[in-house]
């Protein structure tokens, strides 16, 4: 088979298996984890091999035009080069992993079949995203993964937090996605096409006549989709969806799709300055706030869901500074370690019966009942934490590498602000990174006080892929650095030595800190107890976790933090810490100024509906209301009446015939 | 004769039979006013039959004849309609027809005498009923 | 309006034809007969329907009858006179006094002869007058019926016609009114008494103490 063949194969088969799956969901039951796992894997040794073949060589194009669609044409245009490849190759890895880790993590779940078939739509229309080479395709895939990831968030739909977190993600990125629609129309409409070698051309060409108001408005959807601020707050509470599905959606999939998509359009964002700049802007605040929001969490989710946010803020910033391979290696290595996370605190939710790590604080034992977990998450919170040779060091310093590189007077592709500020707010963020992990470890693993329920060992196939995506998250970086450029641009990935020393230094001395802050705090622990544990240990992983996504609120206050004092965020963090644990209250000023209007104006319409409409409606009824009475007060049941009113009736027709008749 | 004194005549009784049928409340005196209008039509009958005889050469007397059988009609007419009041004031102890008002808006087949209990109706023919039934 | 249009254009003919006809202001001695005797029907006829003893409804109707009885004999229509005597003074008035007498009319002045419809119907009845006078007169006002010669309505001349043009017309009302002789005998009779077939009166008086009956038992409902 052509590569072209084996790349349509790729997305396709996900898709076929989620549209069996959720044919034969309710008939047959039993071919759901077969129809589940089976497509995901060999779309990641399709995607493989198609790696394999393109080689990082010269980007593999083929387009058919089903049908003439007006003055644009809308094609089936596939892609390939180096990022979309290796993109692909992520996706795959990590979609398979979630795959059979939700077998075992799901296994009682009577919801599956759909679910499954769900995480494998969502699988295939990031593939779609990826390969394709024509971007009305790729909003196709775009919109579908948004779909997707609603229904997959409200999975536990029994409880109110799964119901508000998955309206909210669609909301939050449906209000991206209209500027991203119009800025694709605006776009096409310059370019004369939408095939992204075309639109590369013509950018290449300066056909593009309003770059920066074309890539503002693609930033407003790729905020929403790659949860940069301001759009991000739909990720926190995502987390009340199930872990494999935060794990796809955080690792590899909808969150990538928004860095992937600028990362393949960068020349047109680089033909702005303002964009430029705004990028940066956009990648320092996001990846600051949410690290200091981390730092805040008590939902050991929501902790790792805000670090993705910074995450991604190191890859925007990445492309802020014009090299999207740094960008796309960041992508990469995140992919593999920030799925692990998720799937590891998966298990370790599961063991402890709680997601608060103020509770697991205060259980001694929880590495020995889940060692698995507790090895695997150590390297990818050393990976995260960017620690030599984990392979988040290398790609985060490619990162910070590049900036300086724009710093130090390369400003060819990118203005020296966005480099200066990348780089300040990369080196804070690397601080508080490696603070909330070192925190996030230490309290869900050498916490105290009550023994660790035990609940025997995990199932194998949620055990079994936290080791296989080890192995990348330790390794990948290190041996990715030196091959990679030549996949991407050509630009060198090998750390430099300042940021490599600045960097590692900042995250030692964040971790340093930490640690001696917990010390400090953690004699508070037994003094004030806290800690709710899900009612059925012996249910099935998933279940666990939504009992405990459900007790956090009555049993600590809120859904995102917990009042403990033995937590050392608490006193990093100081006064910021209130502001902190809330997203920076981000989510009032959302309520402030766009769901209080709209709430007024719905409001405002119904009384309009109510009070004005419906008085007119009401005052059209009356009138047949009164001409009924008036008939019926006509109908009094006497003869006489009616022959009276037949015959008045025919004297006055019988006077107007005559009239008629004689010309009168 | 001048053809105006039997036609205006049998207008004039005509409409008296059609005040007697409105205005009458007993059933056999709205039959009696039907009797005369039908005496009004024969009259004009019998008026035109005589002109057309003469004038047009009729040698049909097909008014006389039409005059005869609406003579014989109103017969069997004033036959069946007393048998009807008959069997209308064995059921209903009237013959009255302005008391039977069963296709009135809002009646109750089942009760006519307790029209006023029935269900809460337009107040005039209810009102009425309950009078003209009390 | 066709066949006023017609009349109008028929008696426009006889303008012609009968040029010397004489005027309404001085009438023929047959034409104040009818008028005398008009008026008396008109008057008997008004009193019919308006007097409130229903029993003197029923007589004063007989002299409207027999009036038009006689303005038939001055139409020169003799044998329809007869007729009229026979079957509507003799037999329908008859009738209608039974019916009276079966529903327990009232003896003497009922104040309520008259149902609350009556301005109405005095409304209707005067329009339509006006409306069919107005027509009549205006189309026949100068049509003159020539009374002379061979008699029109002769016993003979309408027998003979009856039976040589109308004999089918004839037998088919035969036969409708066979069908209203026995319909009267299924209205009137009892719900269960079938006795005394034909006997339309005896069936009406059988019906009688039905209606008495019925009527104690109302009032032994109240």
């Amino acid at each position: 088979m052509t590569t072209t063949t084996l790349a349509v194969l790729v997305p396709l088969l996900p898709f076929l298996g989620a549209l069996a799956g959720l044919l034969l969901g309710r008939t047959a039951p039993g071919f759901a984890r077969p129809l589940a796992v089976l497509p995901t894997l060999a779309s990641l040794a399709l995607a493989a091999t198609v790696a394999a073949r393109q080689g990082g060589g010269g980007p593999v194009d083929a387009a058919s035009e089903l049908t003439p669609t007006g003055s644009v044409p809308i094609e089936l245009a596939l892609h390939i080069d180096g990022f979309a490849a290796l993109t692909a190759v992520v996706v795959g890895t990590v979609a398979t992993c979630v795959q059979i880790y939700s077998t075992g993590y799901l296994r009682d779940d009577p919801r599956y079949p759909s679910y499954a078939a769900l995480v494998s739509l969502f699988t295939s229309a990031m593939l779609l995203v990826v390969y394709t080479g024509d971007l009305m395709v790729l909003l196709v895939g775009w919109e579908v993964m948004g779909i997707c990831s609603y229904f997959l968030v409200g999975h536990y739909w029994e409880t109110p937090e799964a119901r508000a977190a998955s309206l909210k993600a669609f909301l939050v990125t449906k209000l991206g996605d209209v500027p991203f629609l119009i800025g694709l129309f605006a776009l096409a409409a310059d370019a004369g096409s939408f095939r992204i070698t075309r639109i590369l051309g013509a950018v290449a060409h300066g056909g593009i006549d309003h770059p920066t108001l074309i890539s503002l408005l693609l930033l407003a959807g790729v905020a929403g989709k790659s949860a940069q601020f301001p759009l991000h707050t739909w990720l926190p509470d995502a987390m009340a969806g199930p872990t494999p599905v935060s794990a796809l959606i955080h690792a590899a999939t909808m969150v990538a799709a928004g860095v992937y998509f600028v990362a393949r359009l960068l020349p047109l964002f680089e033909a702005s300055q303002a964009a430029m700049t705004v990028l940066a802007v956009m990648a320092a605040v996001t990846m600051t706030g949410s690290a200091l929001a981390a730092l805040a969490q008590d939902d050991i989710k929501r902790v790792l869901a805000y670090s993705t946010i910074g995450q991604l803020g190191y890859m925007t910033g990445a492309l802020a500074v014009a090299d999207r391979g740094a960008a796309v290696f960041h992508l990469l290595s995140h992919g593999a370690f920030k799925a692990l996370l998720f799937l590891a605190a998966g298990v370790v939710i599961h063991a402890a019966g709680t997601n608060s790590l103020a509770a697991m604080s205060r259980m001694s034992h929880l590495r020995d009942r889940v060692p698995d977990a507790y090895w695997t998450m150590t390297v990818a919170l050393l990976a995260l934490a960017a620690i030599p040779p984990f392979s988040g060091f290398f790609s985060k310093e490619a990162v910070l590498g590049v900036a300086e590189h724009v710093v130090t007077g390369h400003t060819e592709h990118a203005p020296a602000a966005a480099g200066w500020i990348v780089l300040l707010a990369g080196l804070l963020t690397a601080l508080l990174t490696a603070a909330y992990a070192t925190r996030l470890w230490l309290l869900a693993f050498r916490g105290s006080g009550t023994e660790a329920p035990d609940h025997g060992r995990q199932p194998l196939t949620m055990t079994t892929v936290l080791w296989v995506l080890a192995v990348p998250s330790l390794a990948f970086g290190g041996f990715a650095f030196r091959a990679l450029p030549d996949w991407f641009d050509g630009h060198d990935l090998t750390p430099t030595l300042t940021t490599s020393v600045l960097g590692t230094g900042v995250a030692l001395v964040g971790g340093i800190v930490t640690y001696a802050t917990w010390r400090h705090t953690t004699a508070y622990a037994a003094r004030v107890p806290l800690g709710a544990v899900a009612a059925h240990p012996e249910a099935d992983a998933g279940q666990v976790e939504a009992e405990a996504i459900a007790s956090h609120e009555p049993a600590y206050g809120d859904v995102a933090h917990a009042a403990d004092p033995a937590d050392p965020g608490r006193l990093l963090l100081g006064r910021l810490h209130r502001h902190a644990a809330v997203g920076f209250h981000l989510d009032a000023v959302y309520s402030a100024l766009f769901v209080r209007p709209v709430r007024a104006g719905a409001s405002l319409v119904r009384f309009l509906d109510r009070e004005v409409v419906d008085t007119y409606v009401r005052g059209a009824g009356t009138l047949p209301r009164w001409l009924g009475a008036a008939v019926r007060r006509a109908q009094t049941g006497n003869l006489q009446t009616y022959v009276s009113a037949l015959l008045a009736g025919t004297v006055v027709l019988a006077v107007a015939a005559v009239l008629v008749a004689t010309g009168a | 004769m001048h053809l105006a004194y039997p036609a205006v005549l049998a207008a004039l009784l005509f409409c008296t039979g059609l005040y007697g049928v409105l205005a009458r409340r007993n059933a056999i005196l709205v039959l009696m006013s039907v009797e005369l209008m039908l005496n009004a039509v024969n009259l004009n009958l019998v008026a035109f039959d005589a002109w057309l005889s003469r004038v047009a050469e009729d040698t049909l007397h097909s008014g006389q004849a039409l005059a005869l059988f609406t003579i014989a009609i109103a017969a069997a007419e004033i036959g069946i309609g007393l048998a009807i009041v008959l069997a209308v004031y064995r059921n209903r102890g009237t013959s009255d027809i302005d008391r039977l008002r069963d296709t009135a808006e809002g009646h109750d087949p089942d009760d006519p005498d307790s029209d006023a209990t029935g269900r809460a109706l337009p107040a005039p023919a209810a009102g009425e009923k309950a009078e003209a039934t009390a | 309006m066709s066949t006023a249009a017609t009349a109008g254009a028929l008696a426009a003919g006889t303008v012609h034809r009968a040029a010397g006809s004489p005027g309404f202001l001085s009438p023929t001695g047959v034409e104040i007969a009818f008028l005398l005797v008009g008026l008396v029907t008109l008057g008997a006829a008004v009193v019919t329907v308006t007097t409130r003893q229903l029993v003197h409804a029923a007589l004063w109707l007989v002299v409207a009858l027999g009036g038009l009885a006689v303005e038939y004999l001055l139409l020169t229509a003799e044998f329809i006179a007869w007729v009229q005597v026979l079957i509507y003074v003799g037999s329908v008035v008859v009738l209608l006094l039974f019916g009276l007498m079966l529903t327990r009319a009232p003896i003497g002045r009922s104040p309520d002869a008259d149902s609350g419809n009556r301005w109405v119907a005095l409304a209707v009845a005067v329009a339509a007058a006006a409306a069919l006078v107005w027509v009549v007169v205006d189309a026949f006002r100068t049509t003159w019926i020539d009374l002379d010669g061979a008699p029109s309505g002769t016993t003979e001349v309408t027998g003979a016609g009856l039976f040589q043009h109308w004999v089918l017309p004839f037998e088919a009302l035969s036969v409708l009114l066979l069908a209203a002789l026995v319909g009267a005998i299924v209205l009137s009779r009892k719900a269960k008494a079938g006795s005394e077939p034909g006997a339309k009166d005896a069936a009406a008086s059988g019906t009688a103490t039905g209606a008495s009956r019925t009527r104690r038992d109302q009032e032994g409902t109240r």
